[in-house]
């Protein structure tokens, strides 16, 4: 049944020993952006995680492009390992059809213990995929499941890598890797019969080297590559992103960059923004109208907006500084800050900013962006913009503010 | 494997029994048992919860590896089985270039880009995208049968080379043939 002469514990081994490097890179920035949204302030999500999160600080502000880097690698590295992980478990999918299933109860409980790694990870990519598109059929929440789904994957990854990794060292050592790069198709033999039995009985002729196969495997990844980079670096790379939602042309005005989340579907209705808006500060004790904002002294910093979907867009934005607001507001020493929307409903119409993020020189309440005002779509009459915080905090159409010192 | 005695040591003994070192059991225990946890801070409910029985994350994590094992990785074997079967009976007395390898690879390519970005290149999720970008996905059709085009072309170019090197090498020989 099995005739692939290119299977074997050599060629499955180096396949997981390129997931051996990538995963840990995976799974903690993925752990990391769950800090970055601030679970000190009640903001993660999902809420309750028990002891499964990494130990708790408040995320920095700089460098500002650390939450840009953090999503890239996520999502980035994310989709590069598909075509390795779809390689990897071509070669071994043999053994999935072994009869009987178990000789021994340490099989028994290994094979259980590989639907929670197998499932683990195709739940993980596939969830992480449809979310970077928009597309939630799942119907789920994505936060809730892609987190906890991690976890049932980082506890089956441990047990696996602790099981296996004498025999993907061993594996490795039976050939060496330049020996193979340099073994044309026509010299292209099958492994030596190994215990597991992924060496087919009667394997056919081969069709591909060993060289060719990871070729095609280490290209799949390539092209991807190219496709998640677009959407991190943007400007002149965007392009590159061509099958993804943020690698579209947006336009040249100063105002044409990505949108996350439009004013039609935040439901701001006109009257909202318009010359009778005023922003609240520590809950309606002083009310700020948008000439009085401008006539404050204006910062301009150019920061990057990056998603936790992995694309960012680099903007220069101009406002007035929160801790002048802070001043203003009497709150000298702001421990945090809580930021309201204009929006009523959606899971992003508030933020709770840390005391690094309201305080950074950096940190802006920004009504202009490239020299203009805002447009609606970027959140007029004012928006928050924090270096390094993830993109969703970055509070649109702000109603209100109020810092606190305790 | 003979049945373990009384003379054997402990370890052989639970060997005999379990089927591999007592360490093997250990790490499988305690991975079992932080899946376990895992579970209960979830809370059972909502790994079901759901109104559509398809929408549930248990479904979706069992389905997921359903999906690949017993419907994905069927098709592309077999697709592959019946395209190389037909290709080797097709190829015989004609010893040009396998073609074999110059249709795969496009394939593979054109199809790993539909299996992650199908979303956009058949329009689903256009609600959720539009609230989301303020754009439609119109374009992603449009740019998928673009590369998929560009990547036969070029598999077709990179054959031709090919088949129409061997044949020059063939003349080459067949003229230097009766000389020497």
């Amino acid at each position: 049944m099995w005739r692939s002469p290119l299977r074997g514990p050599w060629l499955t081994s180096v396949f997981g020993a390129v997931l051996l490097a990538c995963l840990p890179i995976v799974i903690v920035t993925g752990l990391l952006s769950y800090i970055a949204y601030g679970p000190q302030l009640s903001q993660a999500i999902p809420g309750d995680v028990g002891w499964l999160h990494l130990p708790v600080f408040d995320w920095p502000t700089q460098p500002a492009w650390l939450f840009r880097l953090n999503q890239g690698l996520h999502v980035g590295l994310g989709l590069v390992i598909i075509p390795v992980v779809l390689a990897k478990l071509w070669s071994v999918i043999p053994r999935l059809f072994d009869w009987p299933p178990a000789r021994s109860l340490a099989q028994a409980l290994e094979r259980l213990s590989l639907l929670f790694l197998v499932g683990g990870i195709l739940f993980e990519l596939a969830t992480g995929v449809l979310n970077i598109q928009y597309d939630y059929i799942f119907g789920f929440s994505f936060y809730t499941a892609h987190y906890f789904g991690a976890w049932v994957f980082i506890a089956a990854f441990l047990v696996h890598v602790a099981i296996k990794l004498p025999r993907l060292i061993a594996a490795l050592r039976s050939r060496p890797f330049s020996a193979e790069l340099r073994t044309s198709l026509d010299n292209t033999r099958p492994e030596p019969p190994d215990p597991d039995g992924l060496v087919p009985a009667e394997p056919g002729p081969a069709t591909f080297s060993r060289r060719g196969v990871l070729a095609l495997t280490g290209g799949g990844s390539l092209l991807v590559a190219v496709m998640a980079l677009g959407q991190t670096l943007g400007g002149a790379a965007r392009p590159l992103s061509f099958l993804l939602p943020r690698g579209r042309d947006m336009g040249s005005g100063p105002n044409d960059f990505e949108i996350n989340r439009t004013a039609a579907a935040a439901a701001i209705a006109p009257a909202d923004i318009g010359d009778s808006w005023r922003l609240s500060l520590q809950g309606g004790r002083l009310m700020l109208d948008r000439a009085q904002l401008l006539a404050m002294p204006q910062h301009s910093a150019t920061l990057p907006i990056a998603c936790v979907e992995g694309w960012s867009t680099t903007q220069t934005w101009t406002g007035v500084r929160l801790r002048d607001l802070a001043g203003l507001a009497g709150v000298t020493a702001p421990l945090s800050a809580q930021v309201q929307s204009l929006e009523k409903s959606g899971a992003f119409n508030q933020a709770a900013l840390q005391a690094n993020q309201v305080l950074n020189p950096d940190a802006l309440l920004a009504l202009r962006v490239n020299g203009v005002d805002l447009s609606v779509d970027h959140g007029y009459p004012a928006r928050v913009i924090v270096p390094a915080m993830p993109g969703v905090h970055n509070t649109k159409w702000v109603r209100s503010l109020d810092f606190r010192s305790g | 494997m003979r049945t373990p005695s009384h003379q054997d040591s402990p370890l052989t003994r639970f060997r005999a029994f379990y089927g591999a070192h007592p360490l093997h059991l250990l790490a499988l225990l305690a991975s079992f048992a932080l899946v376990g946890y895992v579970v209960v801070v979830v809370g059972p409910p909502v790994l079901f919860d759901s109104s559509v029985w398809w929408q549930a994350i248990i479904v979706w994590f069992l389905g997921a590896v359903l999906l690949h094992d017993l419907v994905l990785f069927p098709l592309y074997a077999l697709a592959d089985r019946a395209v190389t079967g037909l290709l080797r009976r097709r190829r015989r007395g004609t010893p040009d270039v396998p073609v074999l390898n110059y249709l795969r690879v496009p394939v593979l390519a054109s199809g790993l880009l539909l299996l992650l970005f199908f979303p956009g290149i058949i329009g689903q999720g256009g609600d959720t995208y539009l609230a989301a970008t303020g754009q439609t996905q119109e374009p992603f059709l449009s740019r998928w049968l673009l590369f998929t085009a560009a990547s036969f072309a070029i598999s077709a170019i990179a054959y031709a080379v090919r088949v129409g090197r061997r044949r020059q090498h063939q003349h080459r020989r067949h003229h230097a043939g009766p000389r020497t």
